[in-house]
């Protein structure tokens, strides 16, 4: 797997600037997300305005991967409802399995630029990790 | 470096058959074809269920299983087979150590003490005992030079002490601890200690009648042989009065509704049809040791050691966790690189077809010891080559650039 297509600049930069990694000030959700296997740790906390995401925030330590996705996916999600934001993860979901579509992929935006990691088993479970946070601290709440 | 190495690397079909520098070692080795080629025999000419048949087959079946037994003996020194007990790798021994001698010879009050140092299969068990008799885990911490001394181990000994769990090579700092002088200190305040021989044991000499330890564990698959194959050495008055730890099928002398009288040692410890293609491995990958010997492999695995330790020194940006001395790691060097996660470092070192390890390396207190989340970690076999170490040099290098620094 040749890593220049993989560690691309939208995943570098977001991995060394995130715009959304600090702590908020009185979150309506919160929920730490692991992976124990590599030692992945995110917390991932929103603020809500009924059902839109009025803003989120990560704070964690990991590979770039695990960063920059949740990073992006924050960019993504703010300002979308709970619904929109299910859905979102549900085709990050699919595109990490490599069942995407290229629509599929179109809506991910800057999400898209984690598609090879369906390419990388052992990588999966990092790029999964923030998508898989929200989801199930969006179902839950 | 000595020109038989690149001969032996050529016995090894998966290192001919891939374009890769494969450096992860500590975690398992690649097997030669002398070893493929022994457990093939074994299956195709001789296999039967070992210890069971009157046929002549099963014999010779027996008879492979109980040669690889008495290999193991010599290799490590032990006074006789029956000392060797075949288990399916490291963390099954001391396991079944924990389980037969632990809980029943430890007691609220008693004092276990481990290193900081173990991987977690000898860290592990040992605090299971503890939360289970009520005996008290106590932390052995290196001294300043990194080593678990005599003298740290003075430290924590007490009349309580019953029993010391040591490595003998720390799989994350690759530093060798004076196992024999440990021993000794622990056999003085009458505790019997367990050495994890699991990264000694393929790269050195080690011997168990001199080490004079009461218990010894490792892994066939770390050492050339099969996955799934792995020996626990214990003293013959230990093993003696120790209870099964499994139970089933081939470890009895007679069972009665009533009664069982449990059959002698080593085979009350190896319940059910038993690894006997394993352990033939493990003979052959032992008789590949003794060919290759360990004066060449310990040479071969310094010169690696030592060439790493020099090229990641002078990388801007690396750092080595442990002892800055060469000669204070045995084949293993572990380093961390400044804002990348170890876990792209060795994503990016894959895309360049250099195989480490990245994470915790099942030593989380001793990551936490360390101040250390995770790491990258090199380890190094007597059939790796310096151009596999300046390959891996030469990604290390590039890392930083790679992710945008
Ligand atoms: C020092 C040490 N002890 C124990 C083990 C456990 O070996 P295994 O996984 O073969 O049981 C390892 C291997 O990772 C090790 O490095």
């Amino acid at each position: 797997m040749e890593d220049r297509l993989f560690y691309n600049e939208v995943l570098t930069d977001h991995n060394k600037h995130p715009y959304h990694k600090c702590e908020l000030d009185h979150p309506d959700l919160m929920l730490e997300g692991v992976n124990p296997s590599c030692g992945d740790d995110i917390y991932l906390q929103l603020k809500m305005d009924g059902d839109i995401i009025a803003d989120g925030a990560f704070v964690g330590d990991g590979c770039a991967i695990s960063q920059a996705s949740t990073d992006i996916m924050l960019e993504m999600i703010i300002g979308r409802t709970k619904q929109e934001a299910i859905r979102l993860a549900d085709i990050f979901a699919k595109m990490i399995r490599d069942e995407a579509t290229e629509e599929d992929i179109e809506e991910l935006e800057e999400a898209g630029a984690l598609k090879d990691v369906a390419k990388m088993p052992a990588r999966v479970k990092c790029a999964a990790l923030g998508w898989r946070t929200l989801k199930e601290m969006l179902e839950k709440a | 470096m000595n020109n038989r190495i690149l001969e032996y690397r050529r016995d090894f079909p998966l290192l001919s058959g891939a374009d890769i520098a494969y450096l992860d070692n500590a975690a398992t080795t690649q097997k030669p074809v002398s070893v493929l080629d022994a457990v093939r025999h074994y299956y195709e000419a001789e296999n039967a269920n070992p210890l069971r048949g009157v046929y002549e087959l099963s014999e010779k079946a027996t008879a492979a299983y109980e040669n690889a037994r008495a290999a193991v003996k010599n290799f490590i020194g032990a006074k006789s087979s029956d000392e060797i007990i075949f288990t399916s790798n490291a963390s099954a021994s001391i396991n079944l150590a924990a389980y037969s001698y632990g809980l029943n010879f430890l007691k609220e009050g008693d004092e276990i003490v481990v290193s900081v140092m173990e991987h977690h299969s000898n860290f592990l068990p040992w605090k299971m005992v503890a939360e289970k008799t009520g005996a008290k885990l106590v932390k052995l911490c290196p001294g300043e030079d990194g080593y678990i001394t005599p003298a740290q181990l003075d430290k924590v000994l007490t009349d309580k002490t019953k029993l010391v769990a040591v490595t003998q090579v720390s799989n994350v700092l690759g530093q060798v601890n004076d196992i024999k002088a440990l021993a000794k200190r622990a056999h003085e305040v009458g505790a019997v200690i367990l050495c994890d021989g699991a990264q000694s044991v393929p790269h050195m000499k080690v011997n168990v009648s001199d080490l004079d330890v009461d218990f010894l564990a490792f892994s066939g698959h770390k050492m050339l042989s099969p996955m799934g194959i792995g020996v626990l050495y214990g003293k013959r008055s230990c093993l003696k009065k120790m209870p099964p730890f499994f139970y089933g099928g081939e470890m009895i002398e007679i069972v009665h509704w009533d009664s069982v009288r449990y059959a002698d040692i080593p085979h009350k410890f190896e319940a059910g049809t038993v690894n006997a293609g394993g352990a033939v491995g493990l003979n052959a990958a032992i008789e590949y040791i003794g060919k290759v010997g360990f004066d060449l492999i310990e040479e071969q695995e310094r010169l690696l050691t030592d060439l790493a330790m020099d090229g990641l020194g002078a990388i801007e940006h690396v750092h080595i966790v442990g002892s800055p001395k060469k000669e204070d790691h045995k084949g293993i060097v572990t380093f961390t690189i400044d804002d990348v996660h170890p876990h792209d470092v060795a994503g990016i070192l894959s895309s360049d077809g250099v195989c480490v390890r990245a994470g915790h390396h099942c030593a989380q207190p001793l990551m936490d010891y360390l101040g250390v989340r995770s790491t990258t970690r090199a380890s190094f076999a007597f059939y790796n080559t310096p151009e596999e170490v300046e390959r891996f040099l030469d990604s290390v290098s590039s890392v930083r650039k790679r992710m945008g620094y």
